[in-house]
């Protein structure tokens, strides 16, 4: 349940991209494409996944002193694995990422987790937590990088399925595209945020009365 | 006159006795103001461009209203559409197009200035860029191939280089006279071209006091004196000032672009040093630049220090010494 929880916790409600709004980097640079942002979420989930587990198992024996060091020498280990494993399987992808894999070492969601969470929590909930961040994140990216691939492309995973007389965007998949479709995706994440909370407050609101009434007809 | 707010504190209310000065000047006298002044260099480009400017022009107004109205309305806002302002954000943003782009991208663009660049900032006074330059940033980096290269010229269904390019040396072609220029029987946007119907609209806005003459003067002088200096092929001040003043989109940025009162500075001072930086930058851009025009990225670029330009150029208070910080 508690695994379930904090699994949960890393997609919606404390969702990396378009809830803490960390790591942006990656977000703005590699979401061109939907394929593009596929390989980078698949290899954000594996190192933040990895590191997570090994920085849990070695919590009790960091020093605390010097805990960011070690935590970046785990990182960096299985980032250094990310980009070997993706340059062998998907060389074309790895040419388009470029530098972005080697920067997973200092993307601030996997420094931070490991500070925030990994150092503190038991093994299983830190793969409950790095699965569940690893996903959020990207889903946010994935969700990014449609908005821009279609207006900007007119196509999603590479298949062009707009008319023919949809002349697409260029503008969406330059930089600017990548600013303005982050601030409408992190308002709607904002303005869905706003209404679920509102939506809950009334119901447990309603369950007393609920109860009242349920004791006056009985 | 009905009560529609509460007033928060009646305490900070101080009502003198009468009589009271009640100013006309109010945002919807302000913006229909501007939209006549706007009518001269309306009527040209359709006399030189044809039935398609005005098609264009109806297209920009139509989608800049609409969408103001929908995203008030989307918003719960009060529906603000009559004050003129969506209409004359879509009329200057069909003034940035050329007569051979398509309806929908000017559509497009007028949507993008009201939806995103206005309303997204909190709708009219809001604004930190203006929103039909800044929607046409926007065209020209999504559909490039609309926005720039051969325009069509008056009269005719001939495309040709503009003015600006042949000056720079990015295309070919034979440079129009200095009267063509005037009057607007020259390649362009819609309605850049007329350099006489554009200045009748700004004497009728300064006359009017609509606009401050500094913003266009010190806008035009900076341009004039830097093209003079550095413009010429042969050494210095062997430049053309004329050419670049009347060639362009220069006199339709400073007098309608450079002039919006949300982005641009209160003070006196702060509106001639705001002219000033826009001629610089334009100047910057059309010698040295990638681009031929440089006038509507000044003008962006000038709207983003106008906080910095306001507070550097507060008036000092008589009998008041200025703290220190």
């Amino acid at each position: 349940m508690n695994m379930l929880r904090t699994f949960y916790n890393g997609i919606v409600p404390e969702n990396p991209t378009l809830r803490l709004v960390i790591g942006m980097c990656p977000v703005l640079a590699v979401t061109t494409a939907v394929v593009n942002s596929v390989w980078m979420g698949l290899a954000v989930i594996f190192v933040l996944t990895a590191s997570n587990i090994l920085i849990s198992l070695l919590r009790k024996f960091i020093p605390d002193k010097i805990r960011i060091p070690c935590f970046i020498v785990v990182i960096a280990t299985f980032t250094t694995i990310a980009d070997l494993v993706l340059a062998a399987v998907q060389p074309d992808v790895h040419k388009i990422l470029g530098v972005f894999v080697p920067l997973i070492v200092v993307n601030c969601i996997i420094l931070g987790r490991a500070e925030a969470f990994a150092s503190k929590n038991p093994v299983h909930l830190a793969l409950a937590d790095g699965v569940g961040m690893g996903i959020g994140f990207t889903l946010a990216i994935m969700i990014l990088a449609s908005i821009r691939e279609i207006l900007g492309n007119g196509s999603w995973f590479g298949i062009r399925f707009m008319p023919a007389g949809f002349e697409p965007a260029t503008v969406m998949i330059l930089p600017p595209g990548a600013f303005v479709s982050l601030g409408f995706l992190l308002g709607t994440m904002n303005l869905i945020t706003a209404r679920l909370a509102a939506r809950n407050s009334r119901s447990t609101e309603r369950v007393p009365s609920h109860a009242a009434d349920a004791g006056l007809e009985g | 006159m009905e009560e529609k707010k509460a007033v928060p504190s009646f305490d900070k209310l101080i009502v003198a006795s009468s009589p009271h000065i009640r100013a006309a000047e109010t945002v919807d006298r302000l913006m229909w103001q501007v939209i006549i002044a706007l009518i001269p260099a309306a009527a040209v480009s359709v006399y030189f461009f044809g039935i398609r400017s005005l098609v264009l022009m109806l297209v920009g107004v139509a989608s800049a209203v609409l969408t103001e109205a929908l995203v008030q309305k989307a918003l719960k806002k009060e529906i603000t559409i009559a004050d003129g302002s969506a209409a004359l954000t879509g009329l200057l943003l069909a003034f940035n197009v050329p007569a051979n782009a398509p309806w929908w991208m000017v559509a497009v663009g007028a949507a993008f200035a009201i939806a995103v660049v206005k309303q997204t900032f909190g709708g009219l006074g809001a604004n930190f860029v203006n929103p039909a330059l800044a929607a046409r940033a926007f065209m020209l980096a999504a559909w490039p191939q609309h926005m720039t290269g051969r325009f069509p010229v008056p009269l005719d269904s001939i495309t040709a280089a503009t003015p600006l390019a042949i000056l720079k040396g990015t295309a070919t072609g034979t440079l129009p006279s200095y009267l063509d220029l005037f009057i607007g029987n020259v390649g362009g946007v819609l309605g850049e071209t007329s350099a006489l119907a554009l200045l009748v609209g700004g004497a009728y806005l300064i006359w009017q006091k609509v606009i401050d003459w500094r913003t266009p003067a010190g806008f035009i002088g900076t341009v004039a004196l830097l093209t003079w200096i550095f413009g010429g092929k042969g050494g210095l001040f062997t430049g053309d000032p004329l050419y670049h003043v009347l060639a362009g989109g220069l006199i339709l940025g400073a007098f309608f672009m450079a002039t919006d009162y949300v982005t641009s500075p209160i003070t006196p001072k702060g509106r001639l040093i705001f002219g000033i930086g826009c001629g610089f930058i334009t100047v910057l851009i059309r010698l040295w630049g990638g681009y031929p025009e440089g006038v509507s990225y000044s003008i962006l670029l000038m709207n983003l220090v106008v906080p910095f330009l306001d507070r550097w150029t507060l008036p000092r208070v008589y009998g008041v010494t200025r703290a220190r910080a």
